[in-house]
């Protein structure tokens, strides 16, 4: 647990920025052309884009963006994906056949491409990018929640169950959901990981957040052009990035060993 | 006999570390001569297995030896370097255990995995390589061993599978080899051929073998010596004929009458109460002093010597001890007292569950549109009748489709034709509610107590189940009292309600799955090998539970297993499958005592008996059973029938009527 | 296994359809209208109407479905709406960088995860197998575009030894390919060493132990074979995380590849475009499954030789 608390205290942190950020005193858009590319050793802070914004700001109000896309896109691929996946798994026949296909073809878009592909022709925008996200997203959830069912189903309590005369929604609900629930979790917790890179990334291929709006992904973006006068502007939002997608992984990986979920998850990046 | 080959000295294991260790070898001393096959007999848990790696230096990460001398031919072993150990191993003694289906590399062929020893040890390269590699594969009786030489082990079946582990053993023509458990995962009529196999090569080869085994049967068939091992430690140590003659200690004892049989059967079991002590803790007394009906104060604090009893053989137990005026009187006779009351016979009892023609076909569907190319025919017009308050028996091998049968009755598979009529109404036809409804009638109690009940639900939910689906029992109230009614009923406490699976041992966790049926007050209870998980002494509460079940509750029950011995014990009728038909039925007297098909008279003869040299002769069967995707023409039997005929190899014989109550198919029978 | 080939080349086959299916349906199940969003909302009426026929859209769906698989069976994916090249031959132009890095990348991820994984799980809980996990997860947590740009910094700003972007010559592939490479070590190797660590606990290494063979003999010929085996099929998945990463890392070197000129297009509102990039990467990781699953039947006898016993 002491291990942990480094994570803890970083996705913790992560989670309150982004809950408290609009009551900060902070102006991540407050342009001053005195200040364009100041560095943090000459200016204090983490220094000054290149419209002379506040870089440390900027970075604390992307916790924001990161944060909500995250928990979002996870929340609306996990839920109808386990429903469609744990569906089809029980009820078998054609709807199952058809899953398959359709979860088949999804799976055949290599990582984060489908997810461009769909930013790119929703165009920009925080809803189109979660919706993009997640319509990639659920098919994960829907094959590891189709590929449990398929195994639990097989377990003989609960063959005992339908001897017994239970319902279907009864034998989901309680002997099947519930010995699903740690690998789900601990794939939702890998799930956030990877959102946080893909909406990054989006942002990064300038598919994603529009500015002004701050996101970690669009400062890279835009910081790379400044590379060698001025790598606090990618250094910063990068640094801020990795510690937290360090950090949910990190509770990712604790969350697997203790739920013992052997190679159920797999071991999978949504992201580039 | 012999000069000794191996001795052990007081062996000591220890796995894990701290004083939480467990100590599943604690203090064990032996020998083995050259030879003679030295049988280690114990129920799982007891410690032999580990004491066999510990000869090898093959434990487990965190196990390791604590104390004591392994000697061969006087030398040392744990005095040994790892790299010295390795000389050892596979060359002077060799191992082959228990899972052949797990023991080998999946990815190697059968050929190279022998020839790895013999270059290893006996330095052999080249075609001299491949000629010994299939000399070896011939000696343990591997048809057309030229060709099955570049085989993988997917390739053959589980019987054979063994003999290449066996062939692997010998390449290093070792002087001990020792078998654990080698033909436990076996069906009888392959565990036979593969007995006979070892007891072959043992002669030829001059081997001395150590059999591990929780089989007395095995032990009868095999063993010049028996030791008992009990919670960490050899209790008892005695020729083989002496020990079946005259078993001394308590434990012994009650493991020969804790054995069903034919002659048990109008009485209970003597069950040896609760379960082995865990071995992590010392011990002050005696360790068989809680469940030992001869037991005294002596025996709770004073833990027993080593008692002589003659030559090679002694005991582990205060009862020896000339020194000791024994505080108990002579052997208690439980099973005197508690004789269930044997239900009244209705021989003209209406039949509570008739089975027609029964068939349940798997297709076989290949390619992407899902063709049907084929079916499996698991059952294949299986028809049966089981009266109320008797118990059918239904006895094949793994394969021949016993558990489908049972499956296909509950409308747990739907079978593909035939018809099942339970109390007159027609189960294949009944659907949705109606057939939920109608699943109060039957219940089903599995093999594996382990995963038969969710691991996330508490044990009063588990047996309150059925009563909430079928909406009985009353209130919650109703059926909470009903829960701790029935717990009690079963030999458990209402307190365990509130407990989780995992904190119970198998035994108490069949008795769950028992009490859950139950609760819906059932008619018919299919049993699908309920015991076959079980050590024999808890087996033996298990067949005693489910026997004074039928007589207090009038429960009638399909016995599904493959264990002769369960069925001489508690069947009324027997039916006998083989590839998903049913080659032979009658009531129990008759099919095991005349039985008339040859597949039954092998079967029953493949079994091993507990009187060693008994002289009966054993009708060895030949081959594997066949693959229910593609039976064989005619009788499904012929290819491995010793006594087939030309018409055999035509037609599926009709049935024969060989008295009212016993029938069979074979065109031999007039 | 000449029927489970043509099973697996048929169930290829549906899956290509579906995939040509959905991205011909990218730009219709699009909310609005796609002319509008290609050539914008102040375009002039008779733009639109001549786009439209261009591409057209006048026609029923179902037409227009036909019409677009017929194409791309004929390699015909249309015109750029940008410069009126032909979207095939923009494809083959771009194809092979692509091909270079994913190459180049795979290449690194071999040499790291492989000896990585096997290192940590020989030495289980010691330092190494510390070291490598840590690695690892470092590895899986840092995304690309962010380590592109320190790679850049480092070597070609600060140290000068290697180009910053651009393909020009085997230096230029060096860091593209490491920043594309790393994530997918970093999985392989944990793979590796979790599936090493499961077969070494198998009784068939009790048995190799058992024949008195030397550890490495055990580990090498029992235990890495059998640990290979569903490493191989990860690897296969895993290489479409390579391909989608490949257009988040072309972009950061400029490296003109499929990946570059998907963001290109998508940037110029050129759908067909966008449609054959798609198209090109997505079948190109089917067919890689395919192989990978082609190279696992090989390995494994008990695919290789069918059901048996």
């Amino acid at each position: 647990m002491r291990r942990l608390l480094p994570a803890l205290l970083v996705v913790a942190g992560w989670a309150l920025l982004a809950l408290l950020v609009g009551r900060l005193p902070l102006e991540p858009d407050r342009i001053d052309l005195e200040r364009i590319l100041l560095s943090p050793l000459a200016a204090g802070g983490l220094g000054f884009d290149d419209l002379g914004r506040p870089v440390l700001d900027r970075v604390l109000t992307g916790a924001r963006t990161s944060f909500l896309v995250a928990f979002g896109v996870v929340a609306l691929s996990a839920v109808p994906g386990v429903l469609a996946g744990s569906l089809a798994g029980y009820l078998g026949g054609r709807l199952d056949a058809g899953m398959v296909l359709v979860m088949d073809v999804f799976l055949a878009f290599p990582g984060i491409l489908l997810a461009i592909a769909l930013a790119g022709l929703l165009g920009p925008g925080i809803d189109n990018l979660v919706l993009a996200l997640a319509t990639v997203g659920w098919v994960g959830y829907a094959r590891l929640a189709r590929a449990q069912v398929l195994s639990l189903r097989q377990r003989e309590h609960v063959v005992a169950a339908r001897a017994l005369g239970s319902r279907a929604p009864r034998i989901l609900l309680r002997h099947l959901l519930p010995l699903m629930s740690a690998p789900l979790v601990v794939e939702a917790t890998f799930g956030i990981a990877g959102v946080v890179i893909a909406e990054a990334g989006l942002s990064f291929l300038g598919l994603g957040v529009q500015p002004p709006e701050a996101s970690w992904g669009s400062m890279i973006r835009d910081g790379v052009r400044y590379l060698l006068v001025a790598p606090h502007l990618v250094l910063a939002p990068g640094a801020a990035l990795f510690a937290v997608v360090l950090a949910v992984n990190l509770l990712g990986d604790a969350l697997r060993d203790r739920l013992d979920v052997r190679s159920g998850a797999r071991e999978r990046r949504t992201a580039a | 006999m012999g000069e000794k080959l191996l001795e052990v000295f007081d062996l000591r294991t220890r796995i894990g570390r701290g004083p939480r260790a467990v100590r599943p070898v604690d203090g064990v001393s032996f020998h083995i001569r050259r030879g003679e096959t030295f049988a280690l007999l114990g129920e799982s848990g007891c410690g032999k297995s580990m004491t066999a790696l510990s000869l090898l230096r093959l434990l487990p990460p965190a196990g390791r030896i604590a104390g004591g001398r392994v000697e061969l031919d006087g030398e040392n072993l744990l005095a040994l370097t790892e790299r010295g150990m390795r000389s050892v191993r596979g060359n002077r003694i060799a191992m082959i255990f228990q899972e052949p289906m797990t023991s080998l590399n999946p990815v190697m062929t059968i050929g190279s995995q022998i020839g790895e020893v013999l270059e290893l040890h006996k330095g052999l390269r080249g075609d001299a390589l491949r000629e010994k590699t299939v000399e070896l594969l011939d000696a343990v009786g591997i048809p057309d061993a030229a060709r099955r030489h570049g085989e993988y082990p997917h390739q053959l079946s589980g019987g054979m599978k063994q003999r290449v582990m066996i062939a692997i053993a010998l390449a290093g023509e070792p002087d001990l080899l020792i078998a654990d458990e080698p033909t436990t995962a076996l069906d009888v009529t392959i565990q036979a051929q593969v007995l006979d196999l070892l007891r072959d090569l043992q002669k030829r080869y001059g081997m001395a073998v150590l059999l591990i085994t929780h089989d007395l049967g095995v032990v009868a068939q095999m063993a010049d010596r028996v030791a008992v091992m009990y919670a960490g430690q050899i209790v008892e140590q005695a020729p083989a004929r002496r020990f079946f003659d005259t078993p001394q200690h308590p434990y012994s004892r009650r493991l020969f009458q804790a054995l069903p049989d034919s002659s048990k059967r109008d009485r209970p079991l003597t069950v040896i109460p609760g379960s082995v002590p865990p071995l992590d803790r010392d011990f002050t007394g005696c360790r068989f002093a809680e469940r030992c009906d001869r037991a005294w104060l002596h025996c709770r604090t004073q833990a027993p010597g080593w008692f002589d009893t003659g030559a090679d053989a002694g005991v582990l137990c205060h009862l020896f001890d000339p020194g000791l005026v024994p505080e108990t009187a002579p052997e208690a006779t439980q099973e005197a007292g508690a004789a269930s009351p044997e239900a009244p016979a209705e021989s003209g009892s209406q039949p509570l569950l008739v089975v027609d023609g029964l068939q349940v076909h798997f297709p076989i569907q290949r390619g992407l549109f899902k063709r049907t190319v084929g079916h499996v025919k698991a059952v294949d017009g299986v028809s049966l009748d089981i009266p109320t308050r008797r118990t059918v028996a239904l006895v094949g091998e793994s394969g021949c489709g016993k558990t489908t049968v049972g499956k296909g009755i509950l409308q747990l598979i739907r079978p593909t034709g035939g018809s099942v009529r339970f109390d007159g109404d027609e189960l294949t036809r009944l659907r949705g509610e109606r057939l939920r409804k109608r699943r109060a009638d039957f219940q089903i109690i599995f093999q594996d107590p382990f995963s038969s009940m969710n691991p996330r639900m508490q044990v009063g939910d588990i047996i309150e189940e059925g009563m909430v689906a079928q909406r009985i029992g009353g209130d919650r109230a109703q059926r909470r009292a009903r829960v701790e009614a029935l717990l009690q009923q079963v030999g458990l406490r209402p307190e365990h309600a509130g407990r989780y699976p995992h904190e119970f041992s198998g035994g108490q966790r069949q008795r769950i799955c028992i009490a859950r049926t139950l609760a819906v007050n059932p008619k018919l209870i299919v049993c699908d090998e309920p015991t076959s998980a079980l050590d024999v002494s808890v087996q033996a509460q298990i067949l005693n539970l489910l026997k004074d079940l039928q007589a207090s509750l009038g429960l009638a029950y399909l016995f599904i297993t493959h264990d002769i011995s369960v069925v001489a014990y508690l069947a009324d009728r027997v039916a006998v499958m083989y590839l998903g038909r049913i080659v032979e039925e009658g009531s129990v007297d008759e099919v095991l005592e005349d039985a008339r098909h040859p597949y039954t008279q092998a079967l029953l003869s493949a079994v091993p008996d507990i009187e060693p040299d008994s002289g009966r002769a054993i009708i060895r069967l030949q081959g594997d059973m066949p693959s229910p995707a593609n039976p064989p023409a005619g009788c499904h039997f012929h290819p491995r029938c010793p006594k087939a005929r030309d018409e055999c190899r035509r037609a599926y014989p009709p049935e024969t009527a060989l008295s009212p109550t016993h029938k069979a198919r074979c065109f031999l029978l007039p | 296994m000449r029927a489970w080939l043509l099973t697996r080349l048929l169930s290829a086959a549906w899956v290509v359809l579906g995939v040509a299916s959905l991205v011909f349906l990218l730009i219709h199940l699009v909310p609005g209208d796609p002319v509008e969003m290609m050539l914008g909302e102040s375009a002039a009426a008779a733009d639109r109407q001549a786009l439209r026929e261009t591409l057209g859209l006048e026609r029923p769906l179902l037409a227009q479905w036909l019409g677009f698989l017929g194409g791309a069976l004929r390699g015909d994916l249309g015109q750029s709406l940008y410069n009126q090249q032909p979207v095939t031959a923009l494809l083959l132009e771009h194809l092979p960088a692509t091909v270079e890095l994913a190459a180049a990348a795979l290449l690194v991820t071999l040499l790291v995860a492989l000896p990585l994984g096997v290192l940590a799980a020989l030495r289980r809980g010691s330092g190494w197998d510390t070291g490598a996990m840590g690695f690892s997860l470092l590895g899986v947590s840092i995304p690309n575009f962010w380590l592109g740009p320190l790679l850049v910094l480092l070597f070609s700003l600060w140290l000068g030894w290697l180009p910053v972007s651009g393909r020009d010559g085997i230096a230029s592939v060096i860091l593209p390919a490491l920043t594309l490479g790393t994530g997918l070590a970093a999985v392989l190797s944990r793979m590796v060493r979790s599936s090493l660590l499961e077969v070494l606990g198998e009784d068939f290494i009790r048995t190799a132990r058992a024949k008195g063979l030397a550890p490495l003999t055990v580990t090498l010929r029992h235990g890495l074979g059998n640990a290979l085996l569903p490493v191989l099929t990860l690897l296969g998945l895993q290489l479409g995380a390579l391909l989608g990463g490949a257009v988040v890392t072309e972009t950061v070197f400029n490296w003109p590849g499929i990946g570059l000129l998907t963001i290109e297009a998508i940037q110029r509102r050129d759908y067909p475009v966008v449609q054959g990039c798609v198209l090109l990467i997505a079948l190109g990781y089917v067919a890689v499954n395919l192989l990978t699953d082609l190279l696992y039947a090989r390995a494994d006898p008990r695919v290789r030789l069918g059901g048996g016993a």
